[in-house]
């Protein structure tokens, strides 16, 4: 489905990403875990055109996108949820979650359904976007970037300022997306404990590098692993 | 007070006009985050494109809309040409382009219509109204004016508010790079918007231009007082141009009709140093929290 294959970035003289290459199935979940400046942002923000690569190629079901633009990548179904969830403060909860289907037209998912899976949303709907707190903003996020209808989502530190609680909430609904939706996910996180809880596979990036990819049971077991590199 | 109700009148309709003015600098800056100083210029130059459709016979209706219809295509060209290759560079780039095409126009405008100052026809009648025997300032063609601007202003709100591709263009000025990551052709948008924005202010110079005569610099003072009215309204909200025009356009028609014109400019000036001294987001701040 998401197939990275020896991508490489580097900003100027500092190499973010280095020669990672990985899959994402239809869907799955793959964890992307490492501390910060492990380059885990910088790998997500060249998949989907923000960032672009030194060598190597992102592909989608074959096609490779690895020079496209931003918005042809997303219109291709690769929905990015940006760190700091990307909400626009100054327009409404429902004009931001229209904003994320108005590239498919008729196709884009019903809103009726974006709210029935996030409820909190519906009762803001008409409030401004800036009035939502962490993990409301989480949500628009996510469901916006449903609205397109994606076939990959690549979701950045969904947990970072959040309550335990909440994290485990979000956790379990990304996971429930995959399965129902079939969507290929690509999870980057630094809390490992929760994300592994839901991954597939994961991987450790440290300096831009693979330096793990496991099945994740095993990787969350590994508690030099953890310890080397995510500080655990 | 027949005296006051005739510079009341008087104010909005040059009010009006300065609105029109301020909210071609407003959709600019709110897009871009350029303030366009060429846009005097620009509407100079397509005030000039439809003076001369008139005077070689073209109907005054013909000429009011090859003017819009060519700040429409100016705004889009200059989006592309000028600014787009320096988007990522540093906004003062973009600035001092803009000064430099407001020198450039202003240049080639003197090199095709000559440099002496010619007069543009109205619209409507410039004979005021008649009530109870005292005739007024206020003229059919201020009514025009009146109504034209509240007209456009009325049409932009319904397309930022009501449509989805003002939802785009929101989105594409409020936040570039998450737009892209929604799949908005935030580019198309960003070429959209400035040619709106010279649009209204072609619309601006048709209106005015009877009034002032037609030469390459004759829009500079309404320019200036287009850009304080602006500021006051917040720089980047449309409504607040609107009503920043109307304060303006009062307040100068005040001063111009108790105290003389050449204190015009100078009480435009000190509006501006109060507005940036007591209240600098303007009347209107939009400037909320952006991001978190």
């Amino acid at each position: 489905m998401l197939t990275i294959e020896d991508l490489t970035t580097d900003y100027g003289p500092i190499r973010a990403v280095d020669h990672v290459s990985l899959e994402v199935p239809e869907g799955s979940v793959t964890a992307v875990l490492g501390a910060n400046g492990a380059g885990k942002t910088s790998l997500l923000r060249t998949i989907c055109g923000l960032v672009r690569p030194t060598s190597g190629h992102v592909k989608v079901e074959g096609e490779d996108i690895t020079r496209w633009a931003v918005e042809e990548i997303v219109r291709f179904g690769v929905a990015h949820v940006p760190e700091g969830r990307g909400v626009i403060a100054e327009l409404t909860v429902h004009e931001n979650l229209r904003l994320g289907g108005l590239w498919r037209g008729r196709d884009a998912m019903p809103l009726r359904e974006i709210y029935d899976l996030f409820p909190r949303l519906e009762e803001r709907a008409d409030q401004p976007a800036s009035r939502l707190s962490g993990g409301e903003r989480q949500m628009l996020s996510i469901g916006r970037a449903l609205t397109g209808r994606p076939r990959a989502l690549l979701l950045d530190e969904p947990s970072l300022g959040l309550a335990p609680v909440l994290v485990a909430q979000i956790m379990t609904m990304v996971r429930r997306l995959a399965d129902t939706l079939g969507l290929a996910v690509l999870l980057v996180e630094q809390n490992a404990r929760s994300a592994l809880s839901i991954a597939n596979r994961g991987i450790v990036l440290n300096l831009g590098r693979v330096v793990a990819e496991q099945d994740p049971q095993k990787l969350a077991s590994d508690e030099r692993l953890l310890h080397a590199y995510l500080g655990f | 007070m027949t005296k006051f109700i005739d510079l009341t009148l008087n104010g909005i309709s040059t009010g009006a006009i300065y609105a029109a003015v301020a909210l071609a600098l407003v959709l600019i800056w709110r897009s871009t985050r350029i303030v366009n100083f060429a846009q005097g210029a620009m509407l100079m130059f397509t005030t000039f494109i439809a003076s001369a459709v008139i005077s070689s016979g073209g109907s005054y209706v013909l000429g009011f809309v090859v003017a819009l219809a060519s700040g429409f295509v100016l705004g889009g060209v200059v989006e592309r040409v000028v600014v787009r290759p320096v988007e990522n560079a540093p906004p003062l780039n973009a600035v001092i382009l803009t000064l430099g095409l407001y020198t450039l126009l202003v240049a080639i405008a003197g090199m095709i219509w000559g440099n002496s100052p010619r007069s543009f026809p109205a619209a409507f009648s410039l004979h005021g109204y008649t009530v109870g025997g005292t005739t007024l300032l206020f003229t059919p063609n201020d009514t025009f004016i009146v109504l034209v601007v509240i007209f456009v202003a009325v049409l932009l709100a319904l397309l930022f508010r009501r449509t989805t591709l003002g939802l785009r263009m929101r989105a594409s000025a409020f936040a570039p790079e998450v737009a892209r990551l929604l799949g908005v052709r935030v580019g198309r948008m960003l070429t959209l918007g400035w040619s709106l924005a010279a649009m209204v202010g072609a619309l601006a110079g048709v209106l005015v231009a009877p009034s002032v005569f037609l030469g390459p610099n004759s829009f500079d003072p309404i320019l200036i007082i287009g850009f304080v009215a602006a500021v006051l309204g917040g720089l980047d909200s449309p409504p607040g141009a609107v009503v920043g025009g109307l304060v303006l356009g009062l307040a100068t028609s005040y001063v111009s009709g108790y105290e003389g014109d050449a204190l015009v400019p100078l009480a435009a000036l000190v509006i501006l140093m109060l507005v940036l001294m007591l209240r600098p987001t303007g009347l209107f701040a939009a400037t909320r929290e952006r991001r978190v």
